[in-house]
């Protein structure tokens, strides 16, 4: 990515370091070769459409390549690959919370390995973050009542800065921290060290605990929705829309059941706004994830989402959907 | 005393500055010209405040701890910073100072359409900036001047909506502004005035005008939004309490980044004056150059997303802004180009108001070619809120408005004050405000480009910064030093500089052709304009004996 990002820069560099050169070139000469001299006087030119033309054409096509260009490398970014790791991150005044769908946690400090593509689910506790790896070129808002997204791929082990990006108040240049590259034996030792277990089997319990289950059966007789299968697949809403049960989607159920109701069930379920912490959220919406994706099926369900239309993959990726 | 009666002076004739005297004769005018002054006054005030912040903050940074003040007070620091000098300095600038002592000059007006009104505008603006003052002194605001909820709303602790009340009162001085110059430049041309004979300063003005009428009411609505917020705790921006943040950023930059026209377009005015003054020449493609003024106006408002590239807006949403973004750097291109091509074949003169002029080419150069990199979604990514982009827009709002600024003050100070400005000095403080500028704000580029996020108080993080900040913070004591300097000769050649003559450049436009300071109605008869703008070729030709200057054609 951060090539990507610096091919397109260097490209940049280049035409408007020609563009500065030709606007100064011209001045500079001008400026020299027509400073006042006694008895020459200025020759009195009206202007010229053929001129005005030509320089407005020209710039614009380059500036279209740049757009283009700027556009393919921005929607890159912007779509994590199928089978990313997912890390959910917790943002909040003056700290990042991170979570491994392995259930580590960390603080302020992300351990990947190199060589995997690693997408982040990220929403935030109280005001506008955002999550700045420089190195990796990569930076998102992370905002409260909902997530967004962002992925990158490391590809040399090392230490890089993470920054929040988005001024977030007094302590704003505190809340930073560091991406740990590991190799991937160093970074199984690293995993294997401490953990609560999976995050979807923290979730699984929250489920339980929550009583979700009584309603959310694993049959159809269940007064909510069965939730099994549902990731990724389109929902039929009550009021005939038809939306993409992402994570943004799921997240929103759980804190505001009435918004966005399945066709043919009833308003009963409340809502768990200020009952759930952020993390159990994530959680939940992780377990939900969890039982969509059927292991022994793995494969084909990549490759359906891998054939879901492209448009749908990346207004999710992006999860700017809840209102 | 000696020095007054060396000079050799007739008995003063009777100008808007000496006609009559005492406070009141000056709080309660309604002549343009004076109004101009008592902003000039406020607004250089406000200027030097805001420096003063910027001298802390820069500081600051000059090492990675932080150790010269604590982190809320640098945070109300750079936020006060950008408050006063986008609200309280930049958007009144040009068109509140050179704008309203020239545009009726320039159209051949007594004054304009709403003198009152035109009083009452600097009011508002005292007003605004009296509560600003307050709230900076019991306080102050830590949000940045962006003011992006729901920190603003729902977390800071500091005086928000009194600073909102400020910016929202400052604001209306502005529209008041706006109006008066639209409707005057509609209805009070003098005869022979027809918009294709119009100087460049006002079309600049026209268009800037517009932005002011139809951009600020919806920061004022926005600041409105922001209070009910958080007084009464309506759910707008807030998600907790069911509203959406991001609505809050379309609210703010549909307003805030067509403001960054109504800073550079009234500069981009002034600029065009002085090239075509001091290559003695027409300007170059003259309706290319009128168009492309309302073409950004125009375009100015539909691009306001490409501030939110990150904010979590939808992929779709961003590439029409970015591609937007685009369509309104062609007619900013335009202009650019239209000077330069000016200058060929013109007879060019390096007095202080053309080597700002210059100044202010390289810098806006620099500065709108850099947004090519800011409009490209890809890059955005990157760069967004770091100091490229602190370093983007001071390029084009301190060393292009600014610069424009000084520039216009220097063209135009004979005729304001009636005294010639010592030249040395001038070119001095041009060149070293060049310098100290580029020392400051080039380091940022490559610091933006680094990582280094703005807004930060503390890098000790990443040492690896501290050189270019070093930089940054040498460049700005020369800038100072550079700012600092003209309003020490200005204020010297009030009571010591030679006496101007009514066009001491020898320049086209109806406001040389009154006299050295002007007197209150500006003409002595209403003028009748029989010439294109820029005759710069009669203005020279040897044929006539006497100055054009001289010669007022009067109606009948």
């Amino acid at each position: 990515m951060a090539r990507n990002v610096d091919a397109l820069y260097i490209f940049l560099l280049i035409v408007t370091g020609m563009m500065t050169l030709l606007v100064f070139s011209f001045l500079i000469f001008f400026a020299a070769r027509f400073r006042h001299r006694p008895g020459v006087r200025a020759e009195q030119i009206e202007g010229s459409t053929p001129l005005e033309i030509t320089w407005s054409t020209i710039p614009f096509l380059v500036f279209m390549v740049i757009f283009a260009w700027g556009a393919v490398v921005y929607f890159k970014e912007r779509t994590p690959p199928a089978d990313s790791a997912e890390i959910y991150v917790v943002a909040k005044q003056w700290m990042w919370k991170l979570e491994h769908a392995e259930g580590q946690r960390e603080i302020n400090e992300l351990h990947v390995p190199v060589g995997r593509d690693v997408k982040l689910i990220m929403t935030s506790q109280d005001v506008i973050h955002s999550f700045f790896i420089p190195a990796f070129r990569i930076k998102q808002d992370v905002l409260p009542g909902r997530y967004t997204v962002e992925w990158f791929r490391a590809t040399k082990p090392g230490v890089y800065h993470l920054f929040c990006a988005e001024y977030c108040g007094t302590q704003h240049s505190g809340m930073v921290g560091d991406i740990v590259v590991m190799e991937p034996a160093q970074y199984e030792a690293w995993m294997n060290g401490g953990s609560t277990g999976p995050l979807s089997a923290t979730g699984e319990k929250i489920f339980a605990e929550l009583g979700c289950s009584t309603c959310h059966r694993t049959d159809t007789q269940g007064r909510g929705p069965n939730l099994q299968g549902v990731f990724g697949k389109p929902v039929q809403l009550e009021d005939g829309r038809t939306v993409t049960a992402d994570e943004n989607y799921l997240r929103e159920c759980i804190l505001d059941p009435g918004a966005k109701r399945v066709k043919g069930f009833q308003p009963l379920m409340p809502t768990f706004q200020g009952l759930v912490t952020e993390e159990q959220v994530n959680a939940l919406v992780a377990y939900i994830k969890s039982i969509s994706a059927t292991k022994p099926a793995d494969g084909a369900k990549t490759s359906a989402s891998a054939a879901a239309p492209l448009a749908e993959e990346k207004v999710q990726a992006h999860g700017s959907q809840v209102q | 005393m000696s020095m007054e009666i060396a000079i050799p002076q007739p008995v003063e004739r009777e100008n808007y500055l000496n006609k009559k005297y005492g406070v009141w004769s000056w709080l309660l005018t309604t002549d343009h010209k004076r109004i101009a002054l008592l902003y000039l006054l406020s607004i250089t005030f406000f200027f030097f405040i805001g420096g003063f912040f910027a001298l802390l903050i820069r500081l600051e940074l000059l090492t990675p701890a932080g150790d010269l003040v604590q982190a809320d007070t640098y945070n109300k620091l750079f936020t006060m910073h950008g408050m006063v000098m986008v609200f309280f300095f930049l958007i009144p600038s040009i068109p509140a100072v050179l704008g309203n002592f020239l545009v009726p000059m320039m159209i051949g007006a007594k004054d304009l359409a709403f003198p009152r009104i035109n009083l009452l505008s600097w009011y508002l603006y005292v007003i605004g900036g009296v509560l600003m003052l307050h709230c900076m002194l019991t306080g102050g605001v830590d949000t940045g001047w962006t003011f992006y909820a729901p920190y603003s709303t729902n977390f800071t602790n500091t005086k928000i909506v009194e600073a909102g009340l400020a910016i929202f009162i400052a604001g209306f001085s502005s529209i008041l502004t706006g109006l008066n110059f639209v409707v005057t430049i509609h209805r009070m041309r003098a005869p022979g005035m027809t918009w294709s004979r119009l100087p460049l300063f006002i079309w600049a003005h026209y268009a800037t005008s517009i932005i002011q009428l139809l951009g600020t009411p919806v920061v004022a609505v926005t600041i409105v939004l922001v209070a009910a917020e958080r007084a009464l705790h309506l759910g707008i921006f807030d998600p907790k309490l069911g509203g959406d943040p991001l609505l809050f950023q379309h609210l703010f930059w549909f307003y805030s980044h067509p403001a960054v026209y109504i800073m550079i377009l009234p500069s981009m005015g002034v600029v065009t004056e002085i090239i075509a003054c001091f290559s003695r020449k027409r300007i170059f493609g003259y309706s290319f150059v009128a168009f492309s003024s309302i073409a950004i106006a125009v375009f100015g408002f539909l691009v306001w997303a490409h501030h939110m590239f990150v904010a979590g807006m939808s992929v779709y949403a961003a590439l029409v802004f970015s591609l937007l973004s685009y369509a309104v750097a062609v007619p900013s291109a335009i202009k650019v180009f239209n000077w330069t091509a000016t200058l060929y074949k013109g007879s060019i003169h390096y007095d202080a108001p053309m080597l700002y002029a210059f100044g202010f080419l390289g810098l806006f150069t620099v500065g709108g070619l850099t947004g090519l990199f800011l409009a490209a979604l890809g890059i955005d990514t990157h760069v967004t809120d770091t100091y490229f982009v602190v370093a983007h827009f001071h390029y084009i709002m301190v060393g292009g408005a600014v610069m424009g600024y000084l520039g216009g003050m220097h063209f135009w100070w004979p005729k304001i004050s009636g005294r010639l400005y010592p030249e040395g000095w001038a070119r001095l403080a041009a060149l070293i405000v060049f310098i100290g500028f580029n020392l400051t704000f080039f380091p940022q580029f490559l610091l933006g480009y680094m990582g280094m996020p703005r807004r930060y108080y503390d890098y000790s993080h990443m040492p690896e910064f501290q050189v270019l900040n070093v930089l940054s913070t040498a460049g700005a004591t020369v800038l100072g030093v550079g700012y600092l300097l003209p309003m020490i000769y200005f204020l010297w050649s009030m009571r010591y500089g030679k006496p101007a003559p009514d066009n001491p450049w020898n320049a086209a436009g109806l406001e040389w052709k009154t006299s050295s300071p002007p007197t209150t109605f500006n003409f002595e008869e209403e003028p009748v304009v029989t010439w294109e703008a820029y005759n710069y070729e009669e203005l020279d030709s040897p044929d006539k004996d006497a100055p054009h200057s001289e010669e007022v054609p009067v109606a009948r």
